[in-house]
């Protein structure tokens, strides 16, 4: 009969729940990423004017490459740069 | 039949009559094809976010259509051979994409995707 030991710690563990992330697609219902609105998808650009990774995101597999091809698109029609400093 | 959006940007020197008779031209186009324009959205004057053919800004004009496969063919000949165009893009439009711009139309905008943050 082992005697079940209980760990004390001298102070307290931090339990900081870092918040899940989510695909505001998916929770907004959003089915199409419209490349026109340019304003929408500066949200998925860093300052440069570079597409920023799921893992920063948090958008679905799905979306993600939705959004990829609006903002290319964008691009192209000159609604967002290809290149840029301070974007926003 | 499919659903497709056409986003042409024309030079800006060109006079509000010249982007009329433009916007005309080209709706006119799809219609004589078997097309059939659903939506005609004039954005009109925008500066761009990088020149093209070094001008800063352009007129912008977005036709949502129902055409044909064959159509788009033709309309890229006019639209490269129109001198008045520094680009276009043609995209196909699915079902969402429909209904999205339908409700877009109809001011309805107060849609998720404004909502949320």
């Amino acid at each position: 009969m082992a005697v079940k030991q209980e760990i004390k710690y001298l102070t307290a563990v931090k339990q900081e729940k870092r918040q899940k992330k989510y695909c505001r697609f998916k929770k907004m219902g959003i089915k199409y990423v419209d490349y026109k609105d340019a304003e929408f998808l500066k949200k998925f650009l860093n300052d440069q004017g570079k597409m920023l990774p799921r893992r920063i995101t948090g958008n679905s597999l799905k979306f993600q490459r939705k959004v990829a091809q609006a903002i290319k698109k964008a691009r192209q029609m000159a609604l967002l740069p290809y290149v840029t400093d301070l974007l926003k | 039949m499919n659903n497709y959006e056409l986003m042409v940007i024309f030079t800006p020197v060109l006079s509000e009559e010249d982007y009329k008779v433009a916007q005309k031209k080209f709706a006119d186009l799809i219609k004589e094809n078997g097309g059939e324009v659903t939506h005609e959205n004039p954005w009109g004057l925008r500066s761009l976010a990088y020149p093209i053919q070094k001008k800063t800004t352009g007129m912008y004009l977005v036709l949502e259509y129902k055409a044909p496969s064959d159509l788009n063919e033709k309309l890229k000949i006019q639209l490269n051979r129109d001198e008045n165009v520094l680009r276009h893009m043609v995209t196909a439009l699915d079902k969402y994409a429909v209904e999205y711009n339908g409700r877009k139309r109809h001011g309805v905008s107060a849609d998720s995707k404004t909502v949320e943050a």
